[in-house]
């Protein structure tokens, strides 16, 4: 089965992540095929588990500030900054159409 | 030799911190050919043995660990020392803090001796997939394996039989079962901590999950995830877990449980004890070898009295595509945080934000992490999310229970095949695709992953290659105590022949240099 070009393009925009070539999208399907499986088993009635610890509560901690004051040492690992500023390019511009899409179309 | 015994050495002065970490760190160099070292911090860790020495002289030492060296796997922070994930990702990324496991280690005064190498963020079971290359298994250079596989020819380049370490904690298994350090930190998600401790011959833990704080373990599938235990014996595996158990604040997914530290009694009472055998776990790519084996052990709890039992786990046939969906899941959201602003590899990429993460996710991560984004996304999609993602909770639900039931009808341990076979040679683990191998690999591991339970690889016996056999005990849910002590007797039952490692000297030869490609051997 066909993966449309228009969700793998929506994919490509949500992950971030490119395709890279025909590989990546066979990669895909054959991972939509794999879970294909899951189909056969009879889940009637049951319950989705988030956590094997679901028997136990989640506990909250008392709202005091017991660390921080590490601005120094977490701008270290940062390539671009200024001041105490992370720096990233400009936002609200989309990702440019790239022009292998036409290619995956064919090939997947 | 373990910590107890080493332990036992410090104390009474038999050998000094520092000249035991100068021994380490000179096997580190020696078996370099194995790469299974990212990073070694050789200045520190001799640092931290001139103080626990300074501490054995005064007779106050911090605790069993105080001087040993040990290793961590490179997907724990580790404050000062590169933490990579053997992903061009981190590659100089230098973590300002050490994982809560990795503190615990260094508060009991262990020696830090490097990271080692994996799979990239811990995906796959060769650790043959990261960016410095692949671990080999130290066995591959045995006497043992080596009389079993004679060099064809003379001419035939004597390293091309080196046999995978498993994965993904192939290099932390690796530096155990090589002699270069006590005890090392694996990760295990659908078991890359068991698998290749069964390879390498040493011993696994995978503890109950919520027992172990993941804090600074950078995470793959939170919900799945535990820090791992390689040593190279059960009762060495019971210490570090002592040190490393309990609450932490710093992560939710702990529990407030008071961990008491347990010692292994020297003999346990087999008779009581009801071992249950899972008839699906008789899976089609099962060696000969290991049912053979399998069966043999069977029969040696049945010959000393405990009650052995075939039980049923009926779900186990989709557990490789339950996990296959909510790990490429959680990955998906987990490698979101990989954008290249406040930390790692950052493109040269200006015209936008989105374009700058895309150019920088491109060029930091592999195939491997980018196919499991990818197929992540894909089944969180709103259209795909029911059909997909929650049915793939509700199947969990479904394994998680089976073990329920099987427990709850009075089995006390599972018994298991770690593996299906013997480690492959790297030449042949290769021609598959990561996706296959790992989903062939993990069918007896990672269920125990899905319920959350303890599990334990113990080296059973060599296969007629003359390489390791482990097999798997899974427990119940924080009873370690009583998997570890049923996993040391059957240690001491079975007398797992020592690593026969040859002169070391002769391999290290300045090819063999940190690879940065995989496909160059």
């Amino acid at each position: 089965e066909r993966v449309p070009a228009a969700v793998l393009e929506h994919l490509e925009r949500l992950a971030l992540v490119a395709f890279g070539d025909a590989e990546g999208v066979r990669r895909l399907r054959e991972a939509v095929r794999f879970a294909e499986r899951l189909r056969h088993v009879d889940t009637d009635g049951v319950e989705p588990m988030d956590s094997v610890l679901e028997d136990r509560c989640l506990y909250l901690r008392e709202d005091d500030v017991t660390e921080g004051n590490c601005t120094k040492e977490l701008l270290k690992n940062a390539r671009e900054k200024i001041e105490e500023y992370f720096v990233a390019p400009p936002g609200n511009i989309p990702l440019p159409k790239l022009e292998e899409r036409e290619t995956f179309e064919q090939q997947s | 030799e373990g910590p107890l015994q080493v332990s036992a050495a410090l104390r009474e002065g038999r050998v000094g911190a520092v000249e035991l970490c100068q021994r380490c760190l000179a096997r580190v160099r020696g078996t370099g050919f194995l790469n299974a070292y990212i990073s070694v911090a050789e200045a520190a860790a001799l640092r931290q043995a001139e103080e626990a020495e300074k501490r054995y002289r005064r007779g106050q030492p911090l605790g069993i660990l105080d001087g040993i060296p040990v290793a961590v796997k490179d997907n724990f922070n580790t404050a000062g020392i590169e933490t990579t994930c053997a992903s061009n990702m981190l590659k100089g990324y230098i973590s300002p803090y050490n994982a809560t496991v990795v503190q615990k280690l260094l508060d009991q005064g262990a020696v830090l001796l490097g990271k080692t190498n994996l799979d990239e963020f811990a995906m796959g079971s060769g650790s043959t997939d990261g960016v410095f290359g692949p671990v080999r298994n130290p066995w591959s250079y045995s006497r043992q394996y080596k009389e079993k596989n004679p060099p064809k020819s003379h001419s035939e380049n004597e390293d091309s039989e080196w046999v995978i370490a498993g994965g993904s904690s192939g290099g932390s298994a690796a530096a155990v079962s090589s002699f270069t350090c006590f005890a090392a930190l694996g990760s295990d998600t659908g078991g890359s901590t068991r698998n290749p401790a069964a390879h390498c011959g040493v011993v696994g833990l995978k503890p109950t999950y919520g027992l172990i704080s993941r804090h600074g373990l950078i995470p793959l599938v939170n919900s799945m995830d535990v820090p791992g235990i390689l040593t190279r014996c059960v009762d060495d595996a019971a210490v570090v877990l002592g040190l490393l158990a309990g609450h932490d604040p710093k992560d939710s997914t702990t529990i407030q449980d008071t961990f008491k530290p347990f010692e292994l009694p020297d003999s346990i009472d087999i008779r009581k004890l009801c071992i249950g055998i899972p008839k699906e776990y008789q899976v089609p790519g099962l060696s000969s070898e290991i049912q053979a084996l399998w069966s043999k052990v069977a029969d040696l709890f049945k010959d000393a009295g405990a009650k052995v039992i075939e039980v049923s786990l009926p779900h186990t046939p989709y557990s490789i595509v339950c996990y296959h969906v909510l790990c490429t899941a959680e990955v998906a959201s987990n490698m979101a945080r990989f954008d290249g602003l406040e930390y790692g590899h950052r493109a040269d990429m200006k015209q936008s934000t989105e374009s700058m993460y895309a150019a920088t996710r491109r060029e930091g991560f592999n195939d491997v992490v980018r196919g499991r984004i990818l197929a992540g996304n894909y089944f969180l999609l709103k259209e795909n999310y029911e059909n997909y993602f929650v049915k793939a909770q509700k199947v969990r639900r479904l394994i998680a229970n089976d073990f329920v039931k099987v427990f709850g009808s009075a089995v006390d341990i599972l018994l298991t095949p770690t593996t299906l076979s013997d480690a492959a040679p790297y030449v042949e683990f290769i021609k598959e695709d990561n996706r296959t191998r790992s989903a062939q690999d993990d069918i007896l591991t990672q269920a125990a992953n899905m319920a959350g339970l303890p599990a334990i690889s113990v080296p059973a016996a060599l296969s007629k290659r003359g390489l390791p056999l482990g097999l798997q005990f899974i427990g119940r849910s924080f009873q370690e105590k009583q998997l570890l002590s049923v996993a040391k007797w059957f240690e001491k039952q079975v007398k797992f022949p020592a690593i026969q490692l040859e002169d070391m000297k002769r391999h290290d030869c300045s090819v063999l240099q940190h690879q940065k490609s995989v496909s160059s051997l």
